[in-house]
């Protein structure tokens, strides 16, 4: 068993609009013998538009301090995130926390009045990261019961599980890893031109006729390609892609129904879990498509 | 064109990553990586508000509704040949037109990341969605908020269904809420001096 710190992000909450991707999660790390140890109390990691109302060292403050109880709570194990924002903000605030010694006497002087106090020193993961080069990829694949078989799908990295950090070593423009994961179920990737594509993030809520007609590119595109479905494993992505659909189909006149899926719902359905396991019952376009996989 | 540096300093000295403006050599590549500045949301790119800041013309910089079409995509990061930290300087001078009250109140993405947003987190310690949604739709009075979420109905009974919303009770305050208000308190002190507020 492998044991990690882990922060799930306000989206992963019970009946928050990622609570499928974190069933599905949990279910895959118990089929990998990979165990996710919650923070307690944790708080929002203020995500990429924390920087309009928190400036910069409220919005460090935000993930120093969960850094500060994983350490006191789990000692000095790698910290895992799921959604990629979060990854994000707590991989940008350690690497300015590590690099800016000013920035981080001040954040430690705001932890003071909390009674916290953080030294550096944890390391922030994504689960894919965990996933690849903790577990491997010979043991993902090995663990395959039930291969999809037939299924096309089309790989969407989207922005921030990219960029800026990357994943496995893997370029910014054309990164592979999501195709491999894809690949290992049994599933085809299919070739898929807006992979690194952004689907507007947070300004869905803000500029969202913009926003969807650069969701509706994406999605148009896995359509052209022949995709069954899209899969992501970021929750912005999977939120923006499949919600607005509606939407989308009523602004440009398409007729878009295309599940939109996280790369662990893949998995768990071909290490032959089952329809909840995966959450497959918590898509709101629904994933009929899978139900030959169960 | 006549080049005052005061603006220039201002922002190398207050803004977030300001400072990096000065290594921009204008190429254009963060021009063309936006997302929404294909879309024709972008008045001025990246690259135009860095000349801009270097040119002086303050008022054109911090109104401009330009930093807030930025979606955080990080293409330009890593994309610049300078290595320009650009997200970062876009978001630091989106923030600084609204600590300065440059920035309209009423522009969508700084009404929604500032007044919507951070303060659902500070509110809690946790962005609860529906709580967040709810404002999101009465931001503009009660009349339009009924308007919005019947547009949004579908979409909002799907997540419903999918048991990925939950509109009612609105979460609780994280336990350790008070250290939690307590840090950030002090946080926007040492913050408010550097941006020279306080
Ligand atoms: S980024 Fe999103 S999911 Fe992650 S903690 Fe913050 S609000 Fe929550
Ligand atoms: S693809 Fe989606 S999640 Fe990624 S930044 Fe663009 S917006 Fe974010
Ligand atoms: S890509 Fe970098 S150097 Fe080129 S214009 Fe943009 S900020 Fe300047
Ligand atoms: S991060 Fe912002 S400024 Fe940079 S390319 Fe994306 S939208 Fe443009």
């Amino acid at each position: 068993m492998k044991e990690y710190s882990f922060f799930p992000g306000c989206s992963s909450e019970h009946n928050a609009s990622a609570a499928n991707m974190e069933t599905s999660v949990r279910s895959l790390c118990k089929m990998l013998a990979i165990q996710l140890n919650e923070i307690e109390d944790w708080n929002c990691c203020g995500a990429s538009i924390g920087y309009a109302g928190g400036g910069v060292i409220p919005r460090l403050s935000l993930s120093a301090r969960n850094f500060a109880l994983s350490k006191q709570q789990q000692g000095d194990k790698d910290l895992v995130a799921t959604c990629a924002a979060c990854w994000l903000s707590m991989r940008e605030t350690s690497e300015r926390l590590a690099h800016e010694p000013e920035v981080k006497a001040k954040v430690n002087l705001a932890l003071k009045e909390g009674g916290l106090t953080y030294d550096g020193g944890i390391k922030t993961r994504h689960l894919v990261e965990v996933l690849i080069e903790d577990v491997g990829w010979d043991t993902m694949k090995a663990k395959v019961t039930k291969p999809l078989s037939g299924l096309k799908a089309a790989g969407y990295v989207g922005c921030q599980t990219n960029r800026p950090f990357g994943v496995a070593g893997d370029s910014f423009e054309n990164p592979q890893y999501l195709d491999r994961m894809i690949a290992l179920t049994g599933a085809t990737a299919i070739p898929f031109a807006k992979k690194v594509a952004c689907c507007g993030g947070a300004l869905m809520f803000s500029e969202q006729e913009k926003s969807c007609q650069l969701t509706r590119d994406i999605i148009q595109c896995a359509v052209d390609g022949g995709a069954d479905c899209i899969v992501t494993p970021c929750p912005v992505c999977q939120l923006n892609l499949e919600v607005y659909q509606g939407k989308i189909n009523q602004l440009f006149g398409t007729s878009f129904n295309i599940p939109i899926l996280y790369y662990s719902q893949l998995m768990v359905l071909s290490y032959g879990g089952s329809w909840t396991d995966a959450a497959l019952h918590q898509q709101v376009v629904p994933a009929d498509v899978m139900k030959k996989f169960v | 064109m006549t080049y005052d540096l005061t603006f220039a300093k201002e922002v190398y000295k207050n803004s977030e990553e300001g400072h990096w403006i000065k290594m921009c050599m204008q190429c254009g590549v963060c021009a063309g990586s936006c997302p929404l500045g294909f879309l024709g949301a972008w008045k001025y790119s990246p690259r135009q508000i860095f000349q801009m800041v270097r040119a002086g013309l303050r008022d054109e910089v911090l109104t401009s509704s330009d930093m807030w079409m930025c979606t955080s995509c990080y293409n330009c990061i890593v994309r610049c040949p300078r290595n320009l930290p650009i997200t970062h300087i876009i978001h630091g001078l989106a923030r600084y037109a609204s600590v300065q009250g440059k920035a309209d109140p009423k522009q969508p993405t700084h009404q929604f990341a500032k007044d919507i947003f951070w303060e659902n987190i500070v509110a809690t310690g946790r962005v609860g969605e529906a709580a967040l949604t709810m404002k999101l739709y009465f931001k503009d009075g009660i009349g339009e908020g009924i308007k919005q979420g019947l547009e949004m109905k579908d979409s909002a009974l799907g997540m419903l269904k999918a048991k990925r919303l939950k509109p009612l009770p609105f979460r609780g305050k994280i336990k350790g809420y008070p250290g939690f208000k307590a840090m950030l308190n002090k946080a926007f002190e040492l913050e408010n001096k550097k941006e020279g507020k306080a």
